[in-house]
């Protein structure tokens, strides 16, 4: 990974997270690592070193939880995430063709991110909602029971 | 004798059955340990005795009566009764199965892989009869870039990593460098460092750790690759020529081609456990390197020639006979050798004395160590490490005050961290610097340079005002107590906070924290000696461990940490101006009788010259020849402009060396000798511990050792020495040295032995003066502050301090040779404060110039806040950027070390015109 990529970014917000923490140690990594995401929208590696010369925990060992967990992303990550199931019922109920038609809607592959940064598309294996199914989620808004040509109106509300 | 206890009735030995044999273990000890110490293999892939059991490969499962399934040995800790299966058909299916997982994601390319013959998965493979299939190469496992990709020094190859996480387990465990992690899950695992930056990046100190517990060969020295198999390497056992820790290291060689193909060492080995650093693992190029001497060299109309032995060794004995003639002995001086083994030195001083007759005998020791063995031996009567290395990680404080510890001792480092980290132990680190050592302690206080004695008065003063002295220890064992209260009295925490710049109250701190442990030992090195106050601040280390009744104990102690891998071997056989071998003095006419006999010859009862003074007694033309063995003053002393001249200037220069040295270039005759890897012999450790050194391979051309070279040049001065093998001297030096009295090389063969020893019965000594100091009661010495010789003006406005680093030795003539070494540590640099930087337009790379009132050296700048603002440091390894240009060769009134810690210099940046 290239650090030096990274435009400079204000560890203020870290500052914030750590303060709001006080005496956190590697017990307690994971709750700061999801703050941290939720402040800077992904895990910057910049804010990740500081983290560690600031928490005195070695930045190989939060490297290695953060590449652990599905949830951490190590690049920067579009304004709203969608998830889409890829599980046994939704594939029954035809979610290949929800999977497409997004991918052709926003232009990008799962695990990628939209050039203008509105949107990351993943793919999961299972929301736990099969009776939805097929079913995506926008950020924390459960869509159930798609047709593909529904997918671009729900797509538009965020912007 | 009482009763003999029935098996396991005793606390901490349960008595366990493994495969239906008795055995007693300790508690605490897993199933797997106490097997392997009986002699009961169990396999295991992710189980290294340095680190703790993780139980992730999951091949040293075992049957437990009582236990519902199988259980890993490794975790499992022996319970008395305990009864324990290794080998059932239930068992070995697992195994089988577990191995062909592990293959699954492993490429067995055995045949051209380096661990062939010693990687455990091959052995285990064989052994439970894998399938052919699983040897197919699995998908996705091709060598991919990663953390080592362009590292001169490792390389791990991700398709033969089996992930049970040994590497980074003893980067964390042991190295408490933390640069490796897994990264991701599954099956896409894979090793790497924090963010996958380049390992030259990262925290890794190149100590190749990771390598030593490799169970495969996923990990492995870059250039050994191709250069032979395990399985066909001739491994020799023999102790590293780097620092005074004096690790155990086997140099595997490839017989085909003779070359040293990696550098391993054995867990279990005393006193380094199979640890090693970056120099002992990394640091050998030199001994193959085509800049190596290998035939003698004369100097004729300047330039050097080629000559035969012959002809230099008569030009060496012609050309000292006849200075010897014309000026007298005390006109002929000596540099011997720390690097050299005890039996070159013994040889050395004996030439010296016996064959050109004089005391004008000394080595390196003058420079680092020699204020230690003077105020060791006023205080304690003897001026060694009083206690041993493996102590350490027992004492309940330690207290480490200029020795950076790390970086110039580096396995001894490693035992300071387990002593904070596994055992809890309080660390006090006193140090002009933020060391890393620092990140450990409980208390880094931060003294001004030079101000040693300060601060060690101020703790004593506490400790006196406190009443946490050892009363009854000071009165039983003690002389002269009154005197240091006198002295220190006066001495308060706030008046040391005006000299030494540390805020009273951490003085205190630090003052309760040494007092009140239990045992507490004191490390120290350089930043204590090598000063004008050297002997000062040794004698103040000495009373304060005397005050709080910290000598004579296990892990307690005053300890000063030996620089050279054998100082301590060349102080005790004699190469030094006052003393005999075994500190015997010149100057006792009894002595110099006995030594007279047993050496045939008269000998001088006038104390020689030291270092530093036989390069001024040069510029007064009262030295007129200098015989130079394995030392390079053109670097390594102080105040470089004035040492150069007189290596110049002098008559007769001999320079005996393994490489056209700093110091050869200025010799009238070079003589190629043997590094330790070529010849045989001994080296004493820091904590005086001898052990073998041993030949593994050829020396160059017509390389010879040194005790060899010394012998004919005496033999053809009319003194006629010969030993025939390096043994034969060690039975001499036995002979006339009564610390050395019960050495032999059959006796320290396995794991060396400590001195004093004085008889063949004698077991050695761990930590000295216990029950009573050497010279009979522990004497104090009351010392005031003296300030360094040298202090900040108007024009000099900074404090120059000087010192190691990890990667370098000394002058570099053998680190620098290292290309793995070359690409983490190119050239030397001066750290300063980002304050300072920022005052004078200065940048972290950028050139500048650092001027004293004795030279100036042009090198680059790092900018750092480990170092405090007003100060300077340069490391002295570098040639293009010698420290010793600008250090002052003041010196210690009764040590005579010279003060490279401090002195006052100048700074600025040098603009490209």
């Amino acid at each position: 990974m290239d650090l030096s990529k990274e435009g400079p970014l204000s560890l203020e917000p870290l500052d914030k997270i750590l303060a709001s923490m006080p005496n956190a140690g590697f017990s307690e990594l994971i709750p700061i690592l999801q703050k941290i995401q939720e402040a800077y929208g992904y895990l910057p590696p910049s804010v990740m070193m500081a983290a560690s010369s600031r928490m005195g925990i070695a930045a190989s060992r939060i490297y290695g939880v953060a590449t652990f967990y599905e949830q951490f992303h190590l690049e920067p990550h579009g304004r709203h995430t969608i998830k889409c199931c890829r599980g046994t019922a939704c594939h029954v109920k035809g979610g290949r063709d929800i999977i497409r038609a997004i991918r052709r809607i926003l232009g990008v592959q799962e695990g990628e991110t939209t050039e203008d940064m509105r949107f990351t598309f993943e793919t999961v294996a299972c929301l736990g909602t099969c009776f939805l199914g097929p079913v995506m989620m926008v950020n924390n808004d459960y869509y159930g029971h798609l047709a593909p040509n529904k997918v671009r109106d729900i797509i538009e509300r965020y912007g | 004798m009482g009763e003999p206890r029935p098996l396991g009735k005793g606390l901490g030995e349960p008595a366990v059955t493994i495969n239906g044999k008795a055995l007693v273990g300790q508690t605490g000890q897993s199933i797997l340990e106490l097997a392997l110490a009986n002699g009961i293999e169990i396999p295991n892939l992710c189980y290294d005795a340095r680190l703790s059991p993780s139980g992730s490969c999951r091949l040293c499962v075992v049957d437990v009566e009582g236990e519902e399934g199988p259980v890993c040995a490794c975790t499992l800790q022996i319970q008395p009764g305990m009864v324990v299966r290794t080998e059932t058909e239930e068992l070995r299916a697992i195994r089988k199965t577990v191995l062909e997982l592990l293959f699954y994601e492993h490429r067995g390319a055995c045949t051209t892989c380096d661990e062939n013959g010693n990687c455990k998965l091959q052995r285990y493979a064989y052994e439970y009869q894998l399938s052919d299939d699983v040897f197919e190469p699995p998908a996705g496992q091709e060598q991919r870039e990663n953390y080592t990709t362009g590292n001169e020094a490792l390389e791990y190859d991700t398709g033969k990593c089996i992930r049970c996480g040994r590497c980074i387990r003893i980067c964390e465990e042991v190295q408490a460098d933390s640069a490796l992690t897994f990264k991701g899950r599954a099956a896409s695992v894979e090793v790497t460092t924090a963010f996958d930056i380049a390992l030259n990046d990262s925290t890794c100190e190149l100590c190749g750790q990771c390598i030593s517990s490799c169970p495969t060969g996923a990990l492995y020295e870059r250039a050994a690759k191709g250069k032979g198999q395990c399985k066909d390497l001739v491994r020799t056992r023999t102790t590293c020529p780097y620092c005074g820790v004096g690790c155990q290291i086997d140099l595997n060689v490839n017989p085909k081609t003779e070359r040293i193909i990696r550098v391993t060492s054995e867990v279990g080995c005393i006193p380094n456990n199979g640890n090693l650093c970056v120099k002992g693992r990394f640091g050998m190029d030199f001994i193959a390197s085509d800049k190596r001497l290998t035939e003698p060299l004369i100097k004729r109309n300047g330039k050097f020639e080629k000559a035969t032995w012959e002809e230099a060794i008569k030009f060496v004995a012609e050309r000292l006979k006849c200075i010897r003639s014309e000026f007298g002995a005390d006109s002929i001086a000596g540099l011997s050798s720390a690097k050299c083994t005890n039996e070159d030195n013994y040889v050395f001083q004996k030439f010296i004395r016996a064959c050109v007759g004089t005391n004008n005998v000394d080595h390196c020791a003058r420079l680092c160590h020699a204020s230690t063995v003077v105020g060791l031996a006023r205080a304690f009567g003897s001026g060694a490490m009083t206690n041993s290395i493996d102590e350490l990680k027992k004492a309940g404080c330690i207290f480490v005050i200029g020795s950076n510890t790390t970086e110039a001792h580096p396995v001894i480092g490693l035992y300071i961290k387990e002593a904070v980290m596994k055992n809890g132990a309080e660390l006090i680190v006193a140090d002009p610097r933020a060391i890393d050592l620092a990140r450990f302690a409980r208390l880094h206080i931060a003294q001004a340079p030079g101000t040693d004695v300060a601060l060690i008065n101020a703790m004593m003063n506490v400790i006196i005002a406190e009443e946490l002295h050892d009363k009854s220890f000071i009165k039983e064992r003690t002389e002269d107590f009154e005197k240091l209260e006198a002295i220190v009295k006066g001495f308060t925490p706030e008046k040391a906070e005006g000299i030494t710049t540390i805020p009273a109250d951490k003085i205190r701190a630090a003052a309760r924290l040494y007092a009140k442990a239990k045992t507490a030992s004191i490390i120290y090195s350089m930043g204590i000696t090598q000063h004008t106050t050297g002997t000062d601040n040794v004698l103040s280390l000495a009373n304060l461990a005397m005050l709080t009744g910290n000598v004579g104990a296990e892990s307690t102690g005053v300890n000063p940490l030996r620089g050279q891998n054998n100082v301590q071997g060349a102080c005790d056989l004699g190469a030094l101006p006052d003393v005999y071998p075994g500190y015997q003095s010149v100057e006792d006419s009894q002595i110099q009788a006995k030594f007279e006999s047993a050496w045939g010859e008269k000998l001088s009862c006038r104390t020689g010259l030291t270092v530093v003074e036989m390069m001024h007694a040069i510029e007064e033309e009262k030295i007129k020849a200098l015989y130079v063995m394995g030392e390079n003053p053109a670097l390594s002393d102080p105040n470089l402009n004035r040492t150069r001249r007189a290596l110049q200037t002098v008559d007769f220069l001999a320079v005996q060396d393994i490489f056209l040295s700093e110091t050869a270039e200025y010799a009238d005759v070079v003589l190629p000798s043997t590094c330790f890897a070529e010849k045989d012999g001994t080296f004493t450790n820091t904590e005086r511990r001898v052990q073998r050194v041993r030949k593994a391979v050829a020396p160059p051309g017509q390389a010879r050792s040194d005790w060899e070279i010394i012998c004919e040049v005496a033999t053809k001065m009319g003194y006629p020495m010969a030993y025939g093998r390096a043994d034969k001297i060690m039975d001499e030096i036995a002979t006339v040295t009564p610390i050395y009295g019960g050495m032999s090389f059959e006796r320290i063969d396995s794991v060396g032995l400590q001195w004093p020893c004085p008889d063949k019965k004698h077991p050695g000594t761990r930590f000295l003066h216990e029950g009573t100091f050497k010279r009979g009661k522990g004497k104090f010495h009351p010392v005031e502050f003296v300030a360094a010789d040298e202090l900040p003006d108007e024009d000099y406005p900074f404090v120059l301090t000087t010192g190691r680093q990890l990667y370098q030795f000394h002058t570099g003539t053998m680190t620098r040779k290292s290309a793995v070494i070359n690409q983490v540590s190119p050239t030397g640099y001066v750290e300063i404060h980002p304050d300072d930087a920022e005052r004078l337009e200065i940048s972290s790379g950028e050139n500048v110039e650092v001027i004293t009132r004795r030279g100036k050296v042009t090198t680059p700048a790092r900018v750092t806040s480990s170092i405090e603002k007003g100060w300077l440091f340069i490391p002295f390894h570098f040639r293009e950027c010698p420290a010793n240009m600008l250090t002052n060769d003041a010196l210690d009134p009764t040590a005579k070390i010279p003060e490279f810690k401090v002195c006052a210099a100048a700074v600025h940046l040098v603009r490209s015109s």
